[in-house]
């Protein structure tokens, strides 16, 4: 989402318009969405907070669960919010930026509305956690190992890991499967894959070798690469239980 | 309040956008309210709930509303918190509930495939036929978000399973209860919601 308009990048630059948001909702609600994820990926860098009017708009026309991240700083922002109709909210940046957050939205609100979001990347020493990632200017290294943080948002209470491996994002080569499965490891709440869906296969692939709860995706929907109801038919067909 | 309204009791701090709009989807406007006079008048009266039972029931006492629920005569359902509030007790604080429905929600035990809460899709197993659950297949589909969890007993009319069987759907008389979210389970949550509001 930028300025109440859904866009897309690849590996966070040059968006562009892909749609109007109340129609794609509409799209995948059809399709046999699961859940779906609205990201204002400008509101963290440029310290300012969403229009979330929209996000009212959203909660009238679905009827599956949906997640809104993006300039949710503070427990009022949070309970704005969820007031509007989401049914969780997603912190990355400001978790970061003081911990602390974390533990004080899952006490006022519950675990099960708190998801952490967590922009991975593969460095020569692991994987480290990346900050302000919605703005390449300010983007910078977290000053976390992604398996430590995993750990800490859990400890602080987060109901939900939404990994995003950003060496991936937005290529198209499948999901980082390696990665994954070790934070898998290390995660004893929903651990949902974000980053590098291109085709049915990295789907399938990520669920059984990586074990996540669920798989996230934007591109190969938004350009209909991948229609849902097809993606959730091919899965299964190889065992994967997925909902009909 | 006319009649064929929907009374959604406010016990206070419920998000509760997401069911108002699944009820506009029906053609229903519910009123949210902790008013007795509008309560009894209403043609369904829905308890919502989300948070801690003792904070749930602690605001439903302080508007007398403990006393007038077990009372009414129309059909009401009880959805998420709300179902577990119309059963005896909740383990949850060792909570006195309205004392409804017989049973106490009890915690899911966390394992390490298992966490709680328990949140996501989940299937239902019916019990046995009921109005509530018309064209409802089993093996449907449902959303849940919730920590407790009733054992299943005489008015379980569909269970699901979370490392054990526990109520899903219930139905006693004119009172009805979903532990997943109708508002949010697609499909089959507007099915049993307009089941709610035309069957009983």
């Amino acid at each position: 989402m930028r300025d109440g308009l859904v866009v897309k990048g690849v590996q966070f630059r040059d968006h562009r318009v892909v749609g109007d948001i109340l129609d794609l909702a509409r799209r995948y609600r059809d399709e046999g969405a699961d859940e779906l994820v609205f990201y204002d990926i400008t509101a963290s860098p440029e310290s300012r907070s969403v229009d979330r009017n929209w996000i009212n708009r959203v909660a009238g026309v679905l009827d599956i669960p949906f997640c809104v991240a993006g300039g949710i700083r503070s427990v009022a922002d949070a309970e704005q919010v969820l007031n509007f109709g989401a049914d969780k909210i997603s912190i990355n940046t400001p978790a970061l930026d003081r911990p602390e957050l974390i533990t004080e939205l899952a006490r006022r609100f519950g675990s099960q509305c708190v998801v952490v979001g967590v922009d991975s990347r593969t460095e020569s020493d692991g994987y480290r956690v990346y900050q302000n990632t919605g703005d390449p200017a300010k983007t910078r290294h977290a000053g976390w190992s992604t398996v430590e943080w995993v750990r800490q948002v859990q400890e602080r209470g987060a109901g939900e890991i939404v990994l995003n491996c950003m060496n991936q994002d937005g290529v198209r080569r499948g999901y980082d499967t390696d990665q994954l499965a070790l934070m898998r490891e290390n995660c004893g709440v929903p651990l949902i894959a974000s980053g590098g869906a291109g085709a049915i296969e990295h789907f399938a692939d990520v669920f059984q070798r990586a074990r996540v709860d669920g798989a996230l995706a934007a591109s190969v929907f938004h350009s209909a690469t991948i229609h849902i109801g097809n993606l959730k038919d091919t899965l299964r067909a190889q065992g994967i239980e997925v909902r009909t | 309040m006319s009649a064929g309204s929907v009374a959604i009791v406010d016990g206070g701090g419920a998000n509760i956008a997401s069911l108002r709009f699944a009820l506009q989807r029906l053609g229903h406007d519910g009123e949210l309210t902790q008013d007795h006079d509008r309560i009894r008048a209403a043609r369904h009266v829905i308890l919502p709930g989300v948070g801690a039972a003792r904070a749930a029931m602690n605001k439903l006492r302080a508007a007398g509303l403990d006393q007038l629920l077990p009372t009414l005569r129309q059909p009401v359902l009880g959805i998420c918190l709300g179902m577990q509030l119309l059963c005896t007790t909740s383990d949850e604080d060792n909570v006195a509930c309205l004392g409804i429905v017989p049973g106490t929600a009890a915690r899911f035990e966390p394992s390490s495939d298992r966490p709680v809460p328990h949140m996501g899709w989940n299937r239902l197993a019916l019990a046995r036929r009921e109005p509530l659950l018309e064209g409802i297949e089993d093996g449907a589909w449902c959303y849940f978000v919730h920590s407790y969890a009733v054992p299943c007993g005489a008015a379980t009319a569909a269970s699901s399973e979370y490392g054990r069987l526990f109520t899903a759907v219930l139905v006693q008389g004119n009172f009805m209860g979903a532990q997943f979210h109708p508002e949010r389970s697609g499909t089959l949550g507007a099915r049993l919601l307009e089941n709610f509001l035309t069957r009983y």
